[in-house]
């Protein structure tokens, strides 16, 4: 137990334990969709706590890792236009593309910029209507009503010269995924919560029908996660598959309505290919037709693109939940952050970051992992 | 990236046409846009991510989650210099 004292209330923390070790009598698997919560339950040890044979299976919920090598690709090959800024959220800079990344790029001279928002972008567009602005629009349902508003307001103001690369991703397709693959050893999930502060929860009692598995809205800090953890464990012990809201403080059922309009007006659903998984069928968003000239995928047009992923790199198993970073052989020795091989290795809601982070030491020790 | 960050408003005003707020993120101020939830007032606590607010929280919550992710250290990374991060991370000078 020696994480519980880093938890904000170490007493609930206990209290939440000892139900969900009351209420367990065999072991269940479940699934936590997003990577944030993947890096919070590694970080706190979250797993470790949790009864014999209860275990986390890590989803493919970090938007940066299942971005396709093919858009990776393409995103370097426009920094690299010297007509171009190329705008971008920090967590994309190294994730590898066939041959290297967008840190690479500008430190051989591309106008490569970090910006915290979107509207940012738009901003550096104005202020440079001589260059061609290009934002990398990735995320999930959580991250799309921002991009969605960025091209709306540069349509109504006129801001020609601002561009969006679009790869958005969806969750219930991907849960969908999940369920129908053969392999799947899923019993329950915990549904990313701040997806569901937007996207309000009605697209999952469904999904919780059709393959009999619960799914819990949860949130990010650990104390959530564990009440997640815990209501997913009761449903399952009790034969139930249901929706369930733990995180109903930034959660109504609804949504956000504005974001929903929005979404809908911007971005038409369309096949997605998930970097290391394949095609999920109607899991991401690209711009709708109406939007078509700021579509910077339209606007720039990169031939030859021949994508190289390393034969090492497992990162498409991991990011399925087939298996834990740890059990690649190439994880701490031919691939690090410093030398990633996968983007799961290098995003703050990597799967492989976080084990490489708080556990390698660890697994070294037990002598699962090569110091 | 899904990180959402709780911040109480400080000030409402229009740009371009559009509802904005300035919003204090437990000492970090930063313009956001308040479009998707236009009846939000001065003093309300929303939850925001990359510029934008998607829900409102009430404040006791806002003020647990903002002292859990200062201590779990997301704010530096979520308003950090990527540049920098990226740099550490690869071993090389920013």
């Amino acid at each position: 137990m020696k994480y519980l004292d880093e938890f904000s209330d170490p007493d609930l923390a206990r209290r939440l334990l000892d139900q969900i070790h009351a209420v367990t009598t065999r072991p269940w698997a479940m699934m936590e969709v997003c990577g944030g919560q993947t890096h919070s339950i590694i970080r706190h040890g979250i797993d470790q706590l949790l009864p014999e044979g209860v275990e986390m299976i890590h989803g493919p919920g970090c938007p940066v890792c299942v971005t396709p090598l093919e858009t990776i690709d393409r995103a370097l090959a426009i920094a690299r236009r010297p007509e171009v800024i190329f705008c971008s959220f920090g967590d994309m800079l190294r994730v590898p593309g066939s041959h290297d990344d967008l840190f690479t790029v500008k430190s051989e001279g591309g106008d490569v910029r970090v910006v915290y928002s979107p509207l940012d972008a738009l901003q550096v567009a104005r202020d440079n209507p001589d260059k061609q602005v290009v934002f990398f629009g990735i995320g999930f349902e959580t991250t799309a009503p921002a991009n969605a508003m960025t091209v709306h307001q540069a349509r109504r103001q006129g801001i020609a010269n601002f561009s969006l690369l679009v790869s958005h991703v969806l969750v219930p397709p991907a849960i969908a995924a999940i369920m129908e693959s053969p392999t799947c050893r899923v019993q329950g999930f915990l549904a990313a919560g701040h997806v569901c502060s937007v996207m309000g929860t009605a697209e999952y009692p469904p999904l919780a029908e059709r393959y009999g598995v619960p799914i819990v809205v949860t949130g990010f800090e650990p104390l959530d996660i564990l009440e997640g953890i815990r209501r997913t464990i009761v449903q399952l012990e009790q034969g139930r598959h249901e929706l369930e809201n733990a995180y109903p403080r930034a959660v109504p059922a609804e949504g956000n309505p504005a974001a929903m309009a929005m979404l809908s007006d911007v971005f038409e659903v369309t096949d997605r290919t998930w970097r290391g998984i394949g095609t999920i069928p109607g899991s991401g968003w690209r711009l709708a037709p109406r939007y078509a000239e700021y579509d910077a995928e339209l606007r720039f047009e990169v031939d030859d693109i021949r994508t190289d992923e390393s034969p090492l790199c497992r990162s498409g198993e991991v990011l399925q939940g087939l298996i834990k970073p740890h059990e690649c052989p190439a994880f701490g020795k031919e691939c690090t952050p410093r030398n990633p091989l996968g983007a799961t290795m290098v995003s703050s809601e990597g799967a492989c970051a976080a084990y490489y982070a708080y556990r390698r030491l660890d697994l070294v020790a037990a002598g699962e992992v090569g110091s | 990236m899904c990180l959402a960050v709780p911040g109480r408003v400080l000030e409402v005003f229009e740009e371009s046409g559009t509802t904005m707020a300035a919003v204090d993120f437990g000492g970090v101020r930063k313009k956001v846009c308040l479009a998707y939830l236009p009846e939000t007032g001065v003093g309300e606590y929303v939850i925001v991510h990359v510029g934008f607010a998607i829900q409102r929280l009430d404040e006791e919550s806002a003020r647990e989650t903002l002292a859990t992710f200062e201590r779990m250290g997301l704010l530096e990374e979520e308003f950090g210099d990527g540049f920098e991060a990226a740099a550490r991370q690869k071993g090389v000078e920013a």
